[in-house]
């Protein structure tokens, strides 16, 4: 090494050490372009409490946004702050070492969490929080409670019902529900809204300790409950694809839809008008428990490599307090798994409400870790069985099967 | 440039400007196509985590797309819908293609008129054609089916793209649609190079139409078949855009429509809502898929090139 490299080397390396002092500026990127007003006020607020830390917040396009992240990341680049996915998405970015672990002595604030929603921001290997989770996501029914009172139909509450209630629309010219199968993980949706009420509350658990697989009698009969929907989804179904049937929902044409809790703040954009109302995915019988498919949206992360780690924490600090929650909350209408965070909104209330009586999004939380993942496979299956190409048998086979290259349990 | 190399002689003064011209497009080329096709090569062979290389891999990521299940199953399935497209676009467009030229060759009323607006939409990006597409082809408000409903023909309204039937079919015919200008003018360049004295004498003698088109037209136009071979079956192979468009990432309906160009942007890069990032198993699919459209292509082209010839 020249001298006059080490020189330089040397006045790099002061002249980073003293950079914070400069009041520093923290890059943060996102997949979410359109939150991009209610993030800027989220800073603002965060530099009440820190003015001296600038962060600038920069969004990219939802489809390459893992692709433009890893590769700066593995250039040694990168944002400070991260926008992260959750479970396998997570440890995708986890596992190469891209992100900072934080624990409790660093972020006291992580005890504002229950362990479940803390252990989607986890790496199952070393148990480690790598991510500050932001929202949790529902997947549920949403109806249109103007058309359920115009037409004295009631919310549903068993399979009988929703089927007389999906009957009596028909008979008055409203598309009972908006769900088409054209786009792939809408299937998947469909089963995370109807699912759990079907196959009950013990199943996920039996999945994870390996008691069941796919094939369970209790979920093959939940699949074959789901073909009982079809008469009752627009013609042309298959060919109905995200867009569409958000349109169709969102126009007020169909009653219902199976969908995500992160609709709701898009479809009340769109049509203010538009009062919504969720219920969970009907019970097998009358009076039987009704579950919701619940999972963890994503967390914030700080770049293993950042310049500004102390700033960096008191962000990360800061996305995990109630403050920030209830800002979070009613700013992007999405629910924060923050403990104490007050939901204003009375819809969201009434979804963190259903969340009480919940099972876990099945294939995102358990299946989404290795290829083939439970997700391209549920969604494949359940597309394939509405268009009656296959039979709920071969689809609990063909998915256990998939899924048994990885999972030792399913190997039997 | 005298005032560069003052001192240099005409004769290697030349060459060097030259180079020196070359030199910015070379690197560019080099940088951002050589560079990545080679790195592809090496990425291959490693095992990946996300972004990050974990390890020497060998030929596992070949063996796992090529003889592993349910990798290798989508693997063929996508390539087979690769060679449909190609077979089909060989004969729905590029046959189109052959005979609106011999039309419009005649010079009748109104070729001027119908050779713009044949070659229009092949000006028209991709995106906009697969999105209009797709919105005609709506099952619940396309123009498609509702024009069906209008004349009568109710039954035939189909959700297009959501069937296996009719879903990689409809893609072939938008594809032919937006494409059929370009090879219709080749096939129109090469008509018109036809010494004119030749068609008329073969008239004289009493060939029919159809004898013209056999004997003389085909055999002349031979090279303008080379290219719209090659450039159908590289188009095919690299097929993408349209069916990402009308049909997504996943080649839905329950991969019907997937292609190699859809299985390797899943494969490698991931989906939001399902498949996860492998940047190994991509590279493969990639390897794979450039070494397959090379060979063939050189393959094809010196055959191609002795049939001109033969003929």
């Amino acid at each position: 090494m020249s001298p006059l490299f080490r020189l330089g080397a040397t006045l790099a390396l002061a002249v980073s050490a003293a950079a914070p002092a400069f009041a520093a500026e923290l890059t943060f990127w996102s997949w979410r372009q359109e939150d991009r007003a209610a993030y800027q006020e989220i800073i603002a607020d965060f530099n009440k409490l820190h003015p001296d830390v600038k962060i600038k917040f920069e969004a990219f396009e939802p489809t390459s946004y893992n692709t433009i992240l890893s590769t700066a990341l593995a250039g040694g680049k990168g944002p400070d702050l991260i926008q992260a996915r959750a479970y396998g998405g997570l440890e995708a970015f986890a596992k190469p070492g891209y992100f900072l672990a934080l624990d409790k002595t660093m972020v006291p604030e992580l005890d504002n969490f229950a362990p479940d929603v803390l252990a989607a921001e986890s790496m199952r290997e070393d148990g480690k929080v790598y991510a500050v989770p932001f929202a949790t996501q529902t997947v549920l029914i949403l109806y249109n409670k103007e058309l359920f009172q115009k037409n004295g139909v009631n919310p549903p509450e068993s399979w009988e019902d929703m089927i007389a209630a999906a009957k009596a629309f028909k008979a008055k010219g409203v598309m009972p529900f908006a769900n088409g199968t054209a786009t792939a993980w809408q299937n998947e949706i469909l089963m995370g809204a109807f699912g759990p009420s079907l196959y009950g509350r013990e199943f996920n658990g039996d999945l994870v300790s390996g008691k069941a697989t796919f094939q369970d009698k209790r979920f093959v009969d939940a699949l074959a409950k789901l073909t009982e929907l079809k008469e009752h989804l627009p013609q042309g179904f298959t060919g109905v694809d995200y867009p569409t049937m958000q349109q169709l929902f969102i126009s007020g044409r169909a009653a219902m839809i199976a969908a995500g809790s992160f609709e709701i703040a898009n479809f009340r954009r769109q049509n203010p008008k538009l009062e919504i109302g969720v219920i969970p995915g009907p019970a097998a019988a009358k009076g039987g428990p009704r579950l919701v498919s619940l999972f963890v949206d994503g967390g914030y992360a700080i770049n293993a490599k950042t310049e500004h780690r102390a700033d960096a924490i008191k962000f990360i600090r800061y996305v995990a307090t109630p403050r920030f929650g209830d800002l979070f909350s009613s700013k992007l209408g999405n629910i924060s798994p923050i403990k104490g965070v007050k939901i204003e909104d009375g819809l969201l209330a009434d979804v963190a409400r259903l969340n009480a009586s919940s099972s876990p999004y099945v294939m995102l939380v358990n299946f989404r870790y290795q290829e083939p993942t439970g997700s391209t496979l549920i969604q494949s299956g359940v597309q394939k069985m509405m268009a009656g190409q296959a039979t709920p048998v071969e689809v609990g086979a063909d998915v256990t099967k998939g899924i048994a290259a990885y999972y030792k349990p399913f190997q039997k | 440039m005298g005032a560069f190399m003052p001192n240099m002689s005409p004769r290697l003064r030349r060459p060097l400007w030259i180079a020196l011209l070359l030199t910015p497009a070379l690197l560019l080329m080099i940088g951002f196509v050589t560079l990545p096709i080679l790195s592809a090569f090496v990425y291959a062979f490693y095992k990946w985590q996300g972004l990050a290389r974990i390890g020497f891999a060998g030929f596992e990521n070949f063996r796992l797309i090529l003889f592993q299940p349910p990798f290798s199953t989508w693997t063929y399935n996508a390539f087979f819908h690769n060679l449909i497209v190609f077979v089909s676009l060989m004969v729905v467009q590029n046959g189109t293609a052959f005979f609106l030229a011999w039309m419009l060759s005649k010079g009748l009323r109104l070729h001027r008129f119908h050779q713009v607006s044949l070659f229009l939409p092949v000006i028209l990006s991709t995106v906009i054609i697969g999105f209009l597409w797709k919105l005609f082809l709506n099952p619940l408000f396309g123009l498609v089916n509702q024009t069906l409903v209008a004349i009568g023909l109710a039954s035939w309204a189909q959700p297009w793209l959501g069937q296996p039937s009719t879903a990689l079919a409809s893609l072939i015919v938008v594809n032919a649609w937006h494409w059929v200008g370009f090879p219709t003018l080749v096939y129109l360049a090469a008509m018109q190079r036809i010494p004119r004295e030749i068609l008329e004498s073969a008239e004289i003698d009493g060939a029919g139409e159809w004898t013209r088109i056999r004997r003389i037209v085909w055999p002349l136009v031979a090279p303008a078949t080379t290219i719209v071979v090659i450039l159908t079956f590289i188009g095919s192979f690299n097929w993408f855009e349209l069916p990402y468009i009308m049909s997504g990432l996943e080649g839905p309906p329950f991969h019907s429509t997937d292609v190699l160009g859809l299985y390797f942007y899943r494969t490698a890069f991931g989906t939001v809502s399902a498949a996860l990032q492998d940047f190994g198993r991509g590279s493969a699919l990639a390897v794979l898929i450039f070494l397959f459209i090379l060979c063939i292509s050189a393959w094809w082209v010196r055959i191609l090139r002795r049939r001109e010839i033969d003929l």
